[in-house]
């Protein structure tokens, strides 16, 4: 990737101050995204992954959650040292945000004009009636049915899946180069989802922003994404292009989540390979690699020693010791 | 209904009144599950499927037609007998969490089917253990309260529970889907192994496409409170009839990232209409691609089609 990359993250670490011990919820994370592309997050609850969009967008909940290491660069600038008013200007306007439930992140008492032209008075040059103008086009372009009657309405009286196009709406009102959509369809049904998708990838497409995409759902990443960063633990286990993941992954991890994800269409297997045990709570995090306990391929190693991310194959990343000996 | 009939609905209505009006949440359903089978209920939110489980167990009212268990309509049954139907008919539930009692140990509430039905202390302890065996938990889980165990742990509590009294039929309302990927396999995999081991039926209702072709023998598809089709897994999806499944199957993400790129898709538009006033005719016909003058009148029956499946469209 280019050092023109609207959005990149170096060695971002994001650490837990609780009663119970402080523990690092996003552990050395690095990511780039560029312009156009989409990069999908992927983990199970608890991995780190919407952790990280916080942490990106400065979205923290503090206390209990901080940036403790790391830079994220936008646009050539680091936002982690960046004072809340400027945060304000950067958010809404360089870089956009959609949440899994529109519904609670919309304001329920305000109409969907108001919140539009909201976001477009803060961020541009446009007085109350160009905004509305504006507002307009924006329902439009993201394929509400009815948009201007919609204009008048509050979230209550909207569906799910109208909630999320007024969410998206939002998001991309500023012609943010970077967007950052957190399980955005993961409320939805899946009639609407596919619609929901298919809208986010034309609006990209248009755009040319930079996604991240995070879901638990592999299928949804095949559908949307160019490149995948798998989460196990707070901290990155693999990042490869879709295909490659897909068709050759090299983490255990990774492999055991697409076993065990039933596949419409494949040849239909007896049992579904599925992975024993469950992800380790972050303040009982083994000295070794957090996955061992759960790996079918765990060497005596693993257990004390953790593995760094490594280059197996040009363009593939992985932190395995197994994966490290398959490419030696 | 032949001998091995264990569930049959007939006309199935189950209506709710509410400020806005009557919501048809079930509107004319018939639908067989036989000994030994899962049957896939799918269908998106709001289309009835979960309030047509519960009118099998009859935690809802039934407003009009026949569901009969074993070959007893259940509708006249009176407080005791319905106990007796609970026994064969267990039902388990997508948030395990909210379907334990917190302030009991998990011990006491896999016990209480036992209690309930009069066993003695000492053969429902066994039968405790026994129970927690099989669903893959150590029997230290007695002694703990809900709260202690993960998400899959709890769904392994409700399935526990559920096969307390050998039950003939479980109907599973969306039982994986507030679970992880890895642990989702492991429930799918416990459901199938317990299947085998018990001869239990599943009426398998979700969301989720690729999880009921993963487990389901045949697969009832469902739009509006009506079945718009219904057939062998293997029908509908290589061989989808009704636009409405059609639209289901393509708009399911494919976890193969070349097979999604490759396939044609069609997006379906709009969203599902409201039960309170359902669209007289055919009840896709607000949204279906095909849909003509006809559709808007007269509502099409399920009828055997081409592909050997039952499906109620004018136009296959």
């Amino acid at each position: 990737m280019t050092a023109a990359a609207p959005l990149q993250v170096h060695d971002l670490s994001t650490t837990l101050f609780t009663r119970r011990g402080t523990m690092k919820a996003v552990d050395g994370l690095s990511l780039t995204v560029g312009a156009g592309e989409t990069v999908a997050l992927v983990g199970e609850s608890g991995c780190g992954k919407s952790l990280s969009a916080l942490s990106i967008m400065r979205l923290l909940p503090d206390p209990p959650a901080r940036v403790t290491a790391g830079r994220v660069t936008l646009n050539g600038r680091d936002l982690v040292p960046l004072p809340e008013p400027s945060m304000l200007d950067i958010r809404g306007k360089e870089i956009g945000m959609i949440f899994q439930d529109p519904m609670s992140s919309l304001n329920p008492v305000a109409t969907v004009e108001h919140q539009i032209v909201e976001v477009l008075t803060t961020h541009t040059a446009l007085g109350r009636t160009a905004a509305r103008q504006r507002a307009l086009e924006l329902l439009e372009m993201v394929g509400m049915p009815d948009a201007a009657r919609r204009l008048g309405a509050y979230p209550h009286q909207l569906s799910g899946g109208m909630c999320q196009r007024v969410m998206i709406a939002m998001a991309i009102a500023c012609h943010p180069s970077v967007l950052i959509a957190d399980e955005p369809t993961t409320a939805l049904d899946v009639t609407v989802q596919a619609q929901v998708l298919a809208l986010l990838k034309r609006l990209q497409a248009e755009a040319g922003m930079a996604m991240i995409f995070i879901t638990h759902d592999l299928g949804v990443v095949a559908e949307t994404a160019d490149r995948v960063v798998v989460m196990y633990a707070g901290r990155k286990v693999e990042e490869a292009a879709v295909d490659d993941l897909f068709e050759t992954p090299l983490h255990p991890y990774t492999a055991g989540l697409i076993g065990a994800t039933p596949t419409p269409g494949a040849a239909r297997a007896a049992r579904l390979a599925d992975i024993p045990g469950m992800v380790p709570p972050l303040n009982e995090l083994p000295a070794g690699c957090a996955f061992a306990a759960r790996c079918p391929r765990v060497m005596e190693r693993c257990r004390h020693e953790r593995p760094a991310l490594t280059a197996p194959r040009p363009g593939r990343l992985v932190a395995c010791f197994a994966a490290e000996q398959d490419a030696a | 209904m032949s001998a091995t009939t264990l569930l049959s609905l007939n006309d199935v209505h189950v209506r709710f009144n509410t400020a806005a009006g009557v919501v048809r949440a079930v509107n004319g359903v018939s639908l067989d599950l036989a000994v030994g089978e899962t049957l896939g209920l799918v269908g998106e939110s709001g289309c009835g499927k979960s309030t047509l489980g519960k009118a099998i167990l009859r935690l809802v009212p039934i407003a009009a037609g026949e569901i009969r268990v074993e070959g007893t309509d259940i509708a006249p049954l009176d407080r005791a007998q319905l106990n007796a139907l609970r026994r064969k008919v267990q039902m388990i539930f997508q948030d395990p969490y909210g379907s334990l009692n917190p302030r009991s140990t998990v011990g006491r509430s896999v016990a209480q089917p036992m209690a309930i039905a009069g066993w003695t202390a000492e053969a429902t302890a066994q039968r405790v253990d026994t129970l927690l065996g099989w669903v893959g938990l150590s029997a230290d889980a007695k002694q703990r309260y809900p709260h202690e165990f993960s998400g899959g742990q709890r769904q392994r509590i409700g399935i526990a529970r559920a096969l307390a009294l050998s039950p003939r039929l479980i109907i599973c309302d969306e039982p994986v889907s507030a679970l992880d990927v890895s642990v989702r396999a492991q429930v799918i995999n416990l459901l199938e192994d317990l299947k085998q081991q018990f001869g239990v039926s599943y009426l398998f209702i979700s969301h989720d496409l690729s999880v009921v072709e993963h487990i389901a023998d045949r697969v009832a598809v469902m739009y509006l409170g009506t079945i718009v089709e219904a057939g062998a897994r293997d029908q509908i999806w290589r061989n989808p009839q009704h636009p409405y499944t059609k639209a289901l199957l393509a708009a399911a993400p494919i976890a193969n990232p070349r097979l999604a790129r490759a396939r044609q898709r069609s997006v379906l538009q709009g969203e599902l209409p409201s039960p309170i006033d359902p669209p007289a005719g055919c009840p896709f016909h607000s949204r279906c691609p095909m849909a003509q003058e006809r559709c808007k009148t007269d509502r099409p029956e399920l009828r055997t089609v081409g592909s050997g499946a039952l499906a109620a469209c004018h136009f296959i």
